[in-house]
């Protein structure tokens, strides 16, 4: 035994006198970091290298089978799920990896943010971390574009109609994305190469950046009440606690990172075995086009944004809050590099966090369920309540079939079924009166298509008398007052004029 | 076992010897005609590099530069008689630019309404607002998309939702009984721009046509301010 542990120490020591990396890496390793930064908030930004690493491991294993041409990639998916051993595993993993792995690198970021840690000495580091997110946040949406199937071909329609708003050069950059006229071969290509080789390539070197400069420049102190940052005494003052409460990183801080790591590899296994890969969804035929695309899950909030900003408003919207976006988070440690770091001294940046964090809540959420998409179907499939037509008369019930034929279901709901776009019609005869209904259905308006050459006057009058049936329960039906003077005066004609 | 004491002891690094030779003062004469050779050889360098990037930025920016027109040619719909009067109907065709690995991607969709007579309009798929695929709806006679919800009516024009203006429309002419249309490129605002108030586009693109006079008479002015004509 101890032979064979000499042996093994000889064998290391071959290695180590021609390659000379393991004294530094232990060095590393081993060195002191102020014992407040062992903390379970600090797990993130090692996890988030973990996750990176399986990417490009899953990735690298994807790529032995996966075709990037745009007639068989869908078909090797297909392969890849159906008839490769544990292929759809691989997938799968690849896929949550990628979730979790843009879930991290936020949570990371909201996390150095509210504790100040980009604050002097690590400027630079906190800068490299926004490219960081790009790059994360670009390597999701280049790999869904690789999982070419319905709805990659149409977010890459998506993506460049939105660049052929881009004032003067907008046709030549709809021509670099797309790489050539449409969207076809050369442009799953291009994906392809950004998704394997470049934004990778980028990832790995800043990342690398990233983490010299967290070894270079400590680990950010746990913050304090109080404790101001000061350019000309912090890296003194970090010394010193360095010396004073100093613990080796391994293994009495980074017990916590390991501990935290194998969780979310748990986590992201977990999911892979229960939910399985992602898609593919339909086949990336543009011919047929009963579709309703959506992107992945990160990008639901922007497709949401993209349905609620009035038309005039969008391309300005689209190109100058990105770039102030941007702008801000890169400036955000040069203009405040000093200062307070206790998240409870910095009301604004609770308030900026909560609301940026609520507000993409929100769009993600409405991303999920599209209340402004109509419902394609819905005319033929969701029928009319039975009780919507009780006691109604012939004209009245006709207008319920003239409601279901001309599609009105799709963007409008009954009894709970239907289109989210326009309001539920169940009790509209209550704040509309008949004469109001007439001319919204005749002229549209608000966000309403004008339906008068789609409506004859026979069919235009039952769907009115039917709608004025719809006030609910035990509500009146809104009625317009003029209506009743005047109907009272024909019916009694006046003996003295006024 | 290999004697460990022929390399450096893995706690000192090569460049540091233990007893410091001292450097021949001959060695530092040649110095500055060193240092001129490598500048130099830092600008034969800068040449190949300039020399290098610009069959490399063609080659990147090749799809980038190339005109429309180049792109776009006539393409035949089939018969007439495919296209019965007063109907709109899904046709596709394969697209004039593509590659075998191109596979189904190759295949566009258009809507194509015949008016009456020789009159058409030819729809592309691709929403105005951001290149979803619209749909018809006969009974309601709206085109819908199911991205965020677009709606525009029979003859294009934006009826509400999110897009901007109309429907793109490809040009057409009817010849030999056939119906063709001018198309190739993936319609997007930056090529279709200049077509925006489809009243004077149609007058000046397709001269004469009845479509145009059709469209000119129940469209409606464009109702955003932003709306480029
Ligand atoms: S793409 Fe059609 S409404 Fe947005």
């Amino acid at each position: 035994m101890p032979d064979l542990k000499q042996r093994g120490l000889d064998l290391y020591n071959w290695f180590e006198a021609r390659l000379g990396l393991g004294t530094p890496l232990i060095e590393v390793a081993e060195h002191e970091v102020p014992n407040n930064t062992a903390s379970w908030w600090y797990v993130f930004g090692s996890a988030a290298t973990v996750i990176f690493v399986l990417q490009v491991m899953t990735g690298v294993l994807l790529a032995l089978v996966y075709a990037p041409t745009a007639s068989n990639a869908w078909n090797s998916l297909q392969f890849l799920d159906h008839n490769v051993h544990l292929g759809w595993f691989l997938r799968a993993m690849h896929g949550w990896g990628s979730d979790f792995m843009v879930a991290i690198v936020l949570i990371h970021m909201v996390q150095v943010f509210l504790f100040g840690a980009y604050k002097f000495p690590r400027e630079l580091t906190w800068i490299i971390g926004v490219f960081l997110l790009l790059l994360t946040l670009g390597m999701a949406f280049t790999g869904q574009v690789l999982r070419f199937d319905q709805d990659a071909y149409w977010g890459l329609g998506i993506g460049a109609s939105i660049l052929s708003r881009v004032p003067l050069i907008g046709g030549p950059l709809v021509g670099l994305m797309l790489g050539g006229p449409i969207i076809a071969g050369n442009t799953l290509s291009r994906f392809f190469a950004l998704h394997v080789f470049v934004i990778p390539g980028i990832l790995i070197a800043m990342v690398g950046m990233h983490v010299w400069m967290v070894l270079r420049l400590g680990i950010n102190d746990y913050p304090m009440p109080g404790r101001l940052v000061n350019k000309k005494t912090y890296l003194a003052d970090y010394k010193e606690m360095e010396k004073k409460t100093g613990i080796p990183f391994v293994p009495d801080a980074a017990w916590k990172d390991a501990a935290f790591a194998a969780a979310i590899m748990l986590a992201v296994i977990a999911c892979a075995l229960w939910f399985g890969p992602f898609g593919p969804s339909g086949q990336p035929d543009p011919t047929i086009i009963e579709t309703a695309p959506k992107p992945d899950y990160f990008f639901l909030w922007l497709y949401a944004v993209l349905a609620y900003l009035p038309p005039a408003l969008e391309t300005p919207v689209l190109f100058i809050m990105p770039v102030i976006g941007i702008a801000a988070l890169i400036l955000l440690p040069l203009l405040s590099g000093e200062g307070e770091k206790h998240v409870s001294r910095r009301p604004a940046a609770v308030l900026i966090v909560s609301v940026i964090a609520v507000s993409l809540g929100v769009f993600t959420h409405l991303g999920t369920y599209t209340p402004w998409s109509p419902i394609m179907n819905a005319w033929s499939s969701d029928p009319i309540p039975v009780s919507y037509l009780h006691n109604r008369t012939p004209l009245e019930r006709e207008g319920a079939i003239v409601l279901q034929n001309k599609q009105c279901r799709n963007c409008h709901s009954i009894g709970g079924e239907g289109g989210l776009r326009g309001p539920a019609l169940d009790t509209v005869a209550t704040h509309m009166t008949e004469d109001q209904i007439i001319r919204q259905v005749l002229q549209g308006g608000g966000n309403m298509p004008a339906y008068g050459n789609a409506l004859n006057p026979s069919e235009t009058t039952a769907l009115v008398k039917f709608l004025t049936t719809l006030h609910g329960h035990d509500l009146q039906p809104a009625v317009d007052a003029s209506r009743r003077v005047v109907s009272a005066a024909t019916a009694t004609p006046p003996t003295n004029k006024q | 076992m290999i004697p460990s004491e022929q390399l450096p002891q893995t706690d000192r690094t090569m460049t540091e010897p233990t007893a410091e030779p001292v450097k021949d003062p001959s060695i530092a004469a040649g110095h500055s005609r060193r240092t001129f050779l490598f500048k130099l050889a830092l600008v034969v360098n800068g040449a190949v590099g300039v020399v290098l990037a610009i069959p490399i930025v063609g080659y990147l920016l090749g799809p980038a530069l190339k005109k429309t027109s180049a792109d776009n040619s006539w393409i035949n719909l089939g018969p007439l008689s495919n296209f019965p009067e007063g109907e709109t109907r899904l046709v596709s065709y394969r697209n004039p630019i593509t590659t075998d690995w191109d596979g189904q991607t190759g295949d566009i969709p258009a809507w194509v309404r015949r008016v009456s007579g020789d009159t058409f309009q030819v729809f592309a798929i691709n929403c105005a607002h951001l290149g979803c695929p619209v749909r018809w709806f006969a009974q309601s006679k709206l085109f819908l998309c199911p991205c965020h919800g677009g709606a525009y009516y029979a003859d294009g024009s934006r009826a509400s939702g999110p897009p901007e203006r109309g429907l793109f429309e490809y040009q057409h002419k009817v010849s030999n009984g056939t119906l063709m249309i001018s198309a190739g490129r993936m319609p997007t605002l930056a090529n279709e721009a200049k077509n925006v108030t489809p009243l004077t586009q149609i007058e000046t693109h397709i001269q004469g046509s009845p479509a145009g006079k059709l469209s000119a008479i129940d469209q409606p002015q464009p109702r955003c301010s932003s709306c480029q004509t």
